[in-house]
């Protein structure tokens, strides 16, 4: 008697659970099942809304949306920041802290300091602002992948990373003659490609989502991300029926565009790539945050 | 005994010559840190002028502390930012359990396969950015969006509701917001702690006749709490930063929500950059700055005392 009630409360529990994780998976991916659904539908159709299929198909929202102006040259910034910064910090952030690793290193605890405690505070958003100004880094390409190559979170991580690799192998090649610059680019960063994998995904998906540098510091059309484009159509919505009516002349259609299906497509063309890459990247991400959590 | 000596002192040369070339090595990455994180910091000088964009420092009048008792004079302005900020971290540090819920939910899952696709999906969002889920939400939320067309087709309402312009609700909208962007990702350190339970505690359990309940209530939770707790105060620490920062509340600012949505930083940025106050805004970040440091100290030291470790 006691046993099957048990068993029952067993069996409640299960589909409680199981109702409740279904409803958090429909809410996460419903909005982005509903953009898709809307970008891909037949505009002249849509007028009476979608929901759970597309109304009709066409990708003419697609060409709409590229043909816009700068969307093509927002697609070329993004990408670009995203590889070079990657890049950047991946290179600069794994090389200082192999540096630090060095007993030998003349001031070493102060210098790995200097860089830790500067991700504990910061200066305030005006300091910061008039300081990139200072720098030159104002409408600058640099600007968005210059100040993170030395990132204080990913220098705690590589730096226990490289610490656990057996000194053996550096003193081996240290005999036969090689110098330190040798030894990172032979021994400590091919061995660290776990680490190196784990950050790179981490700092690509920061660099493509990245908007609010552009926003403060650079207004130079030709070096606007998408992000920040994606921002000013929604943040505007004037701005979408003037530009989409110019592009309208321009281009000799004389089909309205729907301003919605035009904001749903940039939403879906800027979210994709991160659809994308998420499902072999996840390991990664998931290993980033239990090795944080070592120090955390 | 001569040639240990010479040997010794040759060894101390070579570390040397050695400890000045990694040195000249770190030094770039050392400058580039100085110019980004401590360089910036000299820009506090401006809280103590009259700067005006546009005109050298030394041409404008020194005020002293004049800009700090703006704040004074503008307190009606400074207390809703505050209360708006601390509002939002409130909220978001009451939400804190919800990742705890969710791993012990995803761990009592016994079919693997389920158990993978629940996590990989409510991970997803935390890899959105602020700007696309704006957009989402629009489409969601917005008086055409989803939602109100739906509650109208059921009838259950008669006029669209704009819930992003919904003033008396938009710190419980903005903090449902956070918890879909984060809540999946939170739980990730949770499960790792549920999975480093050692399992005999809970047969020990079992054979008490505990049940499901039970075992959760007194196993589980006891076993997550030292990682609950960590992170319970380090956002306590970050109290200023209203649960995520500034990029968030800068998406969603518009006429209507915008007495309730702005936070510390985002007055620190219109006060500088949109009303050209340049010092204020400074002298307003700086405070901030400095409460931000001395909050994760006092977290800290409690942490020292309270666990014998620290969070920093």
């Amino acid at each position: 008697m006691k046993n099957s009630y048990k068993k029952f409360d067993g069996l409640a529990f299960d589909i409680i659970n199981y109702i409740i994780l279904t409803l958090l998976v429909i809410i996460t991916v419903y909005p982005f099942y509903y953009i898709l659904i809307y970008s891909i539908s037949d505009t002249s159709m849509i007028h009476s809304g979608v929901t759970f299929l597309p109304a009709g198909f066409s990708l003419q929202s697609y060409k709409d949306v590229f043909a816009l102006r700068g969307m093509a040259s927002g697609a070329v910034v993004s990408l670009t920041r995203t590889v070079l910064g990657t890049l950047l910090t991946v290179i600069c952030s794994t090389f200082f802290s192999y540096i630090v690793t060095k007993k030998e290193l003349i001031f070493r605890k102060s210098i790995y300091r200097f860089v830790i405690v500067s991700m504990y505070f910061n200066a305030g958003f005006i300091p910061w602002y008039l300081t990139m100004k200072a720098l030159g880094l104002r409408n600058n390409f640099l600007v968005y992948i210059l100040p993170g190559a030395v990132t204080a979170f990913y220098i705690i991580l590589i730096k226990t990373f490289i610490e656990q690799m057996p000194p053996a192998l550096e003193e081996s090649a240290k005999i036969d003659g090689a110098g330190y610059i040798t030894i990172f680019v032979k021994i400590i960063f091919p061995l660290s490609k776990p680490i190196i994998a784990t950050i790179a995904v981490f700092c690509a998906v920061a660099q493509w989502n990245a908007w609010t540098d552009n926003f403060f510091l650079v207004e130079n059309p030709k070096l606007t991300t998408l992000q920040l484009i994606l921002y000013n159509y929604l943040s505007q919505s004037q701005a979408i029926s003037r530009a989409s009516s110019r592009e309208l002349t321009q281009g000799g259609i004389v089909r309205q565009l729907s301003p919605q299906a035009i904001k749903m497509t940039m939403t879906m063309v800027v979210t994709l790539p991160i659809l994308l890459v998420y499902p072999f990247m996840q390991r990664y991400f998931v290993k980033g945050i239990m090795m944080g959590a070592v120090k955390g | 005994m001569q040639g240990i000596y010479s040997n010794k002192t040759n060894t101390k040369k070579r570390i040397n010559k050695d400890g000045m070339y990694l040195f000249v090595l770190a030094l770039p990455f050392v400058i580039a840190v100085f110019l980004f994180n401590y360089l910036p910091l000299a820009g506090w000088i401006y809280a103590f002028f009259d700067y005006k964009p546009g005109i050298p420092l030394n041409k404008v009048p020194f005020v002293g502390l004049e800009k700090f008792a703006d704040m004074i004079v503008n307190s009606e302005d400074i207390l809703r930012v505050l209360a708006n900020t601390l509002a939002l971290s409130f909220l978001s540090i009451l939400a804190s359990p919800l990742p705890v819920g969710l791993a012990i939910l995803i761990t009592e899952v016994k079919s693997s396969k389920f158990k993978k696709v629940v996590q990989t999906i409510t991970t997803l969002p935390n890899f959105i950015g602020w700007v696309i889920i704006f957009s989402l939400s629009f489409a969601m939320f917005s008086s055409e969006g989803v939602l109100n067309q739906a509650f109208m087709n059921l009838g259950l309402i008669q006029e669209p509701v704009n819930i992003l312009g919904d003033e008396k609700n938009v710190w419980l909208f903005q903090t449902l917001l956070l918890i879909w962007k984060t809540v999946g990702w939170n739980a990730i350190i949770y499960l790792a702690a549920i999975s480093g339970i050692d399992s005999e505690l809970y047969d020990a359990a079992k054979v008490d006749g505990a049940g499901r309940f039970r075992s959760i209530l007194h196993v589980t939770i006891p076993g997550v709490a030292p990682t609950f707790i960590v992170l319970l105060l380090l956002s306590v620490g970050s109290l200023l930063n209203a649960g995520s920062g500034m990029e968030q509340y800068l998406v969603f600012y518009n006429p209507m929500v915008a007495n309730k949505i702005e936070v510390l930083d985002l007055y620190v940025y219109r006060q500088g950059l949109v009303i050209n106050d340049y010092s204020f805004a400074t002298a307003v970040g700086m405070l901030k700055t400095i409460v931000s440091v001395m909050l994760l100290f006092i977290v800290n030291s409690i942490s020292k005392r309270v666990r014998e470790d620290s969070i920093i």
